[in-house]
């Protein structure tokens, strides 16, 4: 008889709703039919039904999506996470520096050339590690807002990048280190990196940690967490993720430059926004950013491929990711009157 | 010159207001969701006398305040100001008709001085119509001086003690000319000195003719300062009368009396050895010296009024909140407890008293919200939660306590309040606590569900789990427990047991 209260008694108004990936993945199927209707229409040709254009679509937002990864658990977690962009220039800058070629004659470190790529590799990510463990311990410890924490390390974190060689580009890497941007290597990065943390977050402790305290930090605590242990935690992977990305970016031009990375943080964000993720933490995916992501992507080229201005793409991206912040309050909205 | 004419009609009005009071309310009525909060209640404040509401928590007080302050509107019933039926829109409407509300929290602006707070819409303006802060500045003075109240205008109100802004608020309420002033439990903060202030300001706005509404839990304070009181239970009405005539145990008798209906009884069940035993727990400013001891199987009822710190109590044997001094010994061995993690490593678990707050995590599903105690101590692997187990176990827990909802991916927020207790109960279950802490375990769910964890309740304490049960509900108090504990502003003020306690005895040692 007790089976038959879980299954038969329902609730007036709890209908079985679709996950909210459903819902974003039809807004990208139909995001996509119109710019291959605008395509036939404008241009003469068909938007989708082009490998090549698919393909740099792709690599255009595979980068900042491997930011997207690690900021999706952070707003999960309740927080914000502004350093991204500047930890991909520092970190472009710190790890092309131990990645450089000995024919250079002009290299950082001349006697640090010609290094195995696992070096430059964890040295960046070690670089990662401790701005996410700053950016950590000023939230979960001195219990200023992520937003402020994030911000000031942004700053300070940019600052540092262009301090490294006075504002000098960094040249000349190694093939071995060249090679993790290459080819189709940012996108095959982005899925292995996303569907690790697909798992982490659905599977593991760390995942369910992280929602709970996205959810109700106070319930958490009381639960036996150790909010404060895992937010570093949460913190400490993101940057990780994005210094990750900066190395790409830096490998993929076989370049440094203290500006790199310059507002990638709002994408990475909007990304999760678009994706599902709600700012007020508690709820979101890995998955549903991915899709997130791709959305982006096929705006992005869309509006290119229309010819559309490159300023009139930046002003209608703003208002993209403020449309997609509506709608999350929306849905908050909708499901406080049901509830 | 007043005509005759004039001078008869003033007299007529003056005549009425000493009749029906400055203020008098009939017939109210306001249902929230589920609750009757007030039902057919009635009041009338007469003009220059201290007029107290008592009653237990949850009786309704507050919010009969907040309809007479404007906060809240009646679903029926009349107010009448000043003999005039009238519509109270919104706070702000209401002081505009002379009704001021002194609020629990204070509602003063803590980066702006005391002056700016007490004008604040009305500023003196020069003839730039810029703000005149010097004339400001000498109204307040002037203000202060008339109410004998020692501040600086030009003080930033960040920088004053609770007192001095409970005067700045009375200031306040004086400067618009208020027929009444609503006071909630205005003392709760104050030192004895600042007690005598603010009784000796009361006196004199009495003597002003203004009529004041004070709520209390305090006995002594209604001997003192009251000249009427009003007593409601639970939203009913149940009688005014002076203050003059009455004792203290006439007061307990109308405040209590809450008729016991729905109660799982309780069955005996053997009570085992000491498993907790808390020696001078204190954290200064809040909770004193409580000491107590808890057994296997036994169900300790604590009980007390707003602010007699059971919660606090709670939260610091748990570790949300730990005390500063005492001692805590599970099994004879004295543990310290300083994070909720290591309060469950000895095998407590704590059902908090704000669902929403503190208990659910709304945006999740049913099995995140029973799995997330256990997942902390147990049933992971690798860092992988061992999802099959954990569903079978919380599925399990979910039928045991009979949940309902159409399945446990269902997300908590579409719940009703028995329901989302029921899973945090599952929760703690879930861990197998040998100590179980309950803060209002039936606060705010419906009368079969709030039977059916009774029931668990008695089911769990004959399997040998010590509970200690947190109620403001005196006939659940009375019903569940083995032994009550009563505190009082954060002390024990007595242990009563199941075979002497009733009603009238723990509130007259929760309300001294």
């Amino acid at each position: 008889m007790s089976s038959q209260d879980i299954t038969a008694r329902t609730a007036p108004h709890t209908q079985r709703r679709l996950p909210t990936e459903v819902n974003i993945l039809l807004v990208l199927v139909g995001i996509a039919a119109v710019f291959e209707i605008l395509g036939w229409i404008f241009q003469g040709q068909s938007f989708l039904f082009s490998l090549n254009r698919l393909k740099i679509m792709i690599l255009q937002v595979s980068v900042i999506g491997i930011i997207a990864v690690g900021v999706t658990q952070v707003i999960i977690s309740g927080g914000i996470d502004l350093s991204s962009g500047s930890v991909v220039g520092a970190v472009a800058m710190v790890a092309m520096s131990f990645a450089q070629v000995s024919t250079y004659a002009r290299a950082v470190y001349p006697a640090l050339t010609d290094l195995p790529m696992i070096v430059p590799l964890l040295i960046g990510l070690g670089f990662g590690a401790i701005v996410g463990l700053i950016n950590g311990w000023l939230i979960a410890y001195t219990k200023i807002p992520p937003f402020i924490a994030t911000l000031g390390t942004m700053v300070t974190v940019r600052g540092f990048a262009k301090w490294y060689t006075k504002g000098q580009p960094i040249s000349f890497p190694t093939e071995g280190f060249a090679w993790i941007g290459s080819g189709m290597m940012p996108v095959l990065i982005f899925i292995l990196v996303a569907a690790i943390f697909h798992v982490a977050m659905k599977y593991t402790r760390y995942g369910k940690f992280t929602y709970a305290i996205g959810a109700n930090a106070q319930a958490a605590r009381v639960s036996g967490i150790d909010v404060e242990r895992h937010l570093i935690k949460v913190y400490v992977i993101a940057a990780m993720l994005a210094a990750l990305a900066g190395m790409v970016v830096a490998a993929r031009g076989q370049t440094a430059q203290a500006g790199m990375g310059l507002a990638y943080e709002l994408d990475a964000i909007a990304m999760a926004v678009i994706g599902g993720v709600s700012l007020n933490g508690g709820r979101g995916s890995i998955l549903g950013t991915a899709i997130g992501m791709i959305i982006f992507g096929v705006i992005i080229s869309g509006f290119t491929f229309l010819r559309l201005d490159a300023y009139y793409q930046e002003m209608i991206k703003g208002a993209i990711v403020v449309a997609a912040v509506v709608a999350d309050v929306h849905r908050q909205q909708k499901r406080r009157k049901a509830s | 010159m007043v005509s005759p004419r004039t001078a008869a009609a003033i007299d007529r009005v003056k005549a009425s207001i000493e009749s029906e009071g400055v203020l008098s309310i009939s017939g109210i009525r306001k249902e929230f969701p589920g609750v009757l909060a007030l039902d057919d209640v009635q009041l009338r404040i007469r003009p220059g006398t201290v007029h107290a509401l008592m009653g237990e928590n949850g009786a309704g007080k507050s919010t009969l305040m907040k309809i007479i302050a404007g906060v809240y509107q009646p679903d029926a019933g009349e107010i009448r100001l000043r003999g005039q039926v009238v519509v109270l829109k919104s706070p702000l409407d209401a002081l505009e008709q002379g009704i001021s509300m002194i609020h629990q929290e204070l509602a003063l602006m803590n980066w702006m001085t005391v002056a700016e707070n007490i004008w604040i819409r009305r500023e003196p303006k020069n003839r730039f119509g810029l703000i005149d802060h010097a004339e400001m500045a000498r109204m307040t003075a002037e203000l202060f001086d008339r109410l004998n109240i020692k501040l600086d205008p030009r003080a930033q109100v960040s920088e004053l003690t609770v007192a001095q802004k409970q005067m700045v608020e009375i200031a306040k309420a004086v400067s618009h000319n208020s027929d009444v002033l609503i006071m909630d439990e205005p003392t709760s903060a104050l030192t004895e000195r600042e007690v005598e202030h603010l009784f000796a300001i009361i006196r004199d706005l009495r003597a002003r003719g203004i009529g004041i509404v004070y709520i209390t839990h305090k006995m002594n304070e209604l001997f003192e300062i009251a000249d009427e009181f009003t007593v409601f239970r639970d939203g009913k009405y149940v009688g005014t009368h002076s203050a003059h005539d009455v004792t203290r145990d006439d007061i307990i008798r109308m405040m209590v009396g809450r008729e016991i209906t729905n109660m799982f009884p309780k069955v005996d069940c053997p009570i085992g050895d000491t498993i907790l035993e808390v020696r001078n727990l204190t954290l200064p400013g809040v909770f004193h010296d409580v000491s107590f001891s808890l057994r296997r199987g036994e169900i300790l009822g604590l009980a007390g009024l707003v602010g007699s710190k059971r919660s606090n109590v709670a939260e610091a044997l748990f570790g949300v909140t730990p005390a500063e001094s005492g001692q805590i010994l599970i099994d004879g061995q004295e543990v310290q407890i300083r994070t909720p993690a290591q309060a469950m490593a000895h095998g407590m678990a704590f059902l908090t008293e704000d669902r929403k707050e503190t208990g659910c995590f709304l945006t999740l599903d049913c099995l995140e919200n029973i799995q997330s105690a256990l997942i902390t101590r147990s049933h992971v692997k690798n860092g992988f939660v061992q999802q099959r187990e954990v569903t079978r176990l919380a599925e399990e827990m979910a039928q045991t306590l009979r949940i309902k909802t159409p399945n446990l991916q269902e997300t908590v927020e579409n719940l009703s309040g028995g329901n989302q207790q029921k899973l945090l109960i599952a929760r703690w279950l879930l861990t197998k606590p040998r100590i179980l802490i309950l803060d209002e375990p039936t606060r705010g769910i419906d009368v079969g569900a709030k039977s059916e964890i009774h029931r668990l309740i008695t089911e769990l304490a004959a399997q040998g789990v010590a509970v200690l049960m947190i109620s403001s509900e005196l006939p659940e108090v009375l019903g569940m427990s083995d032994r009550i504990m009563v505190m009082h502003e954060g002390h024990v003020s007595g242990f009563l047991d199941r075979a002497e306690a009733d009603q009238v005895k723990i509130m007259s040692l929760a309300a001294k």
